[in-house]
């Protein structure tokens, strides 16, 4: 578009830019779209080949709808298989897990935005190298220590290990956002002869609801999609998440596409269904929690 | 107000729940994992002490650095796919239509529990039903490749799915960094005459570059200790061929049982992670740290 000849004269060459510039990002839009269609293609097969037999499955084409939904596929799943309880186990071991991190993190988060100590910076310090630590190479360890306190197969080990985990994180999130709220009104709540606790819980911890819930959509989605943890240290099929549950329960329906399509859907429906009502708070807690470091 | 913003009591009271918990879910067990390096043990009957032999036979162990290697060139690839998700948030960042509704579409894979996604690519790789190879079949392949079980295209065939994961990721941190430069800059620069390849690589990559290296860490690291999606897709098969650091290390300790050996592992893990974030760090480190204000 630039290749006129140098004679051309400056508004023909403001009026045919644009041609280019348009071919250009309508180029650029194929690939972006293309991306995105990359990136929920597999989720519609998967919606498509839950709703099928292994029949439909192995005679129609991938995308070709089934000639009725079977949506028994679900039904049976969620009757014979233990769906029903790992769903459970996931929603409070999440929650509790959430609510204990939050909780914990905002009063770290407090004393050293806040409250004057000598040890405060070498505290965060170690909050902060946490966050690098590998699970992997505490995995061992952990078990040992669970079952030697008698732990192991019990829910409470997982919950305490999401919130160690998590802590740093959330106390990364939240500090952005202490250190920028003004303290004025604390001050003054002080100087009225208010408490620390009561001024924490009454004054600051409403005045972080925002970010509070930021730092809980992350919590939530690494809470729920966790497996190492689960995988090792529980061994009760009763107490399973639905992550390490469906895990099992796939591997007995090897041949079964429906089961398992209509297993792996029931595991990420929760989750799908909270990012269409809260997307732009998880893409905005996403970049929080990551580019403040 | 000091004397009340000081008090001992109250500081402890909110920093040592916090502290003791990860003190012995995190602190005390990479201490103990390095220290059950130097046993002999299977998790059952006592320990006995055998020195550095773990670590002996660790550099020996030529399964180990085949697990080692794999893990490198994952952090390798993860590496060099940054700069694509570069690229697309620099086109996602300059203002065109839709950019919020596509970087959501990029996330969504992100928020799924790699179990989920695992199985979903193993029914992707599926030799005979599977979407690719139906796909390549209807191009007209004859014979398409096993991906799974062939020791050659295994690792490549894992790293797909890791992609799909975390591309939005990735695409979305970036788009926030570049979103928070001062439009002010870019118009000064486009005043100047600099064209769009100029105002991106000469001033929007160099004010990004400090979480530019955050992902380069967060890639690096996150490729060093990959478990999940390795250890249900292939669990480290065939024959070895995608065994990683993580995977390797589970399958001494927890099937193996023998907890020395991968307590050493665990170790290893953890000092190249550490050795990589800091090397990556120092060799990151700014000569000209950029400020235009």
């Amino acid at each position: 578009m630039r290749t006129a000849s140098p004679a051309v004269s400056v508004p023909v060459m403001r009026s045919s830019r644009p041609v280019g510039a348009r071919i250009g990002s309508g180029l650029l839009y194929v690939v972006l779209i293309a991306g995105a269609v990359l990136q929920i293609l597999p989720l519609v097969w998967l919606l498509l080949f839950s709703l099928k037999n292994n029949q439909e499955v192995f005679n129609l084409p991938p995308f070709a709808l089934p000639s009725h939904p079977k949506w028994e596929n679900y039904e049976n799943v969620w009757q014979q298989g233990n769906i029903g309880r790992y769903f459970m186990n996931s929603v409070l071991i999440t929650v509790v897990a959430v609510v204990l991190t939050i909780l914990l993190a905002s009063f770290v988060t407090f004393a050293i935005t806040r409250m004057r100590w000598k040890l405060s910076s070498l505290v965060l310090g170690l909050f902060m190298v946490g966050m690098m630590i590998p699970v992997h190479s505490t995995l061992i360890p952990l078990f040992i220590l669970f079952q030697k306190v008698g732990l192991t197969d019990n829910q409470l080990s997982i919950i305490l290990s999401y919130t160690a985990f998590n802590l740093p994180i959330t106390i990364m999130i939240l500090l952005g956002f202490y250190y920028a709220l003004p303290r004025e009104v604390e001050e003054a709540a002080i100087m009225d002869g208010c408490s620390v606790n009561r001024m924490f819980f009454r004054i600051v911890m409403p005045m972080t609801l925002s970010v509070i819930a930021t730092a809980a959509i992350i919590n939530m989605i690494y809470n729920w999609n966790e497996f190492i943890f689960v995988n090792t240290f529980i061994s009760s099929d009763n107490l399973k998440t639905l992550t390490v549950g469906v895990q099992n329960f796939v591997g007995q329906y090897t041949t079964d596409w429906g089961a398992i399509g209509a297993t792996l859907m029931i595991s990420i429906l929760p989750i799908l269904v909270i990012f269409l009502v809260l997307s732009n708070r998880i893409v905005e807690g996403i970049a929080a929690g990551s580019v403040k470091g | 107000m000091d004397k009340v913003m000081s008090n001992k009591k109250i500081i402890a009271l909110y920093v040592l729940p916090s502290l003791l918990l990860i003190m012995a879910i995190i602190y005390i067990p990479i201490v103990l994992t390095g220290y059950y390096g130097l046993m002999k043990w299977d998790g059952v009957s006592s320990m006995s002490f055998i020195g550095m032999e773990n670590y002996a036979s660790l550099m020996k162990d030529d399964a180990f650095w085949n697990s080692v290697y794999h893990s490198f060139l994952f952090a390798v690839l993860s590496t060099v796919s940054l700069a694509v998700y570069m690229i697309v948030a620099l086109i996602l960042a300059g203002n065109i239509k839709g950019a919020g509704l596509l970087r959501k579409i990029y996330l969504i894979p992100m928020l799924l529990s790699s179990v989920a996604i695992a199985q979903l690519w193993l029914k992707i790789y599926h030799p005979t039903n599977g979407i690719l190879n139906s796909f390549l079949v209807s191009l007209g392949v004859e014979d398409p490749p096993a991906w799974l079980s062939d020791p050659k295209l295994v690792l490549y065939a894992l790293f797909i799915p890791i992609l799909w994961q975390y591309a939005g990721f990735y695409i979305l941190i970036y788009y926030a960094a570049l979103k928070n430069i001062p439009a002010s800059l870019i118009e000064a620069a486009r005043i100047d005459g600099a064209n769009p390849w100029q105002i991106a690589l000469r001033i929007k990559l160099p004010l990004v570059s400090e979480v530019v290296k955050v992902t380069i860490v967060l890639a690096v690291v996150g490729s060093l200790k990959y478990f999940d999606l390795i250890y249900v897709m292939t669990d480290g098969g065939p024959n070895g061929a995608s065994e990683v650091m993580a995977s390797y290390m589970y399958q001494k300790a927890f099937r193996g049982f023998d907890f020395g050996y991968g307590s050493a592992i665990g170790f290893f893990l953890l000092i190249i992670c550490m050795v990589a974030t800091w090397a990556i760090r120092k060799a990151t480190a700014s000569k000209d740290t950029i400020q235009y204000s």
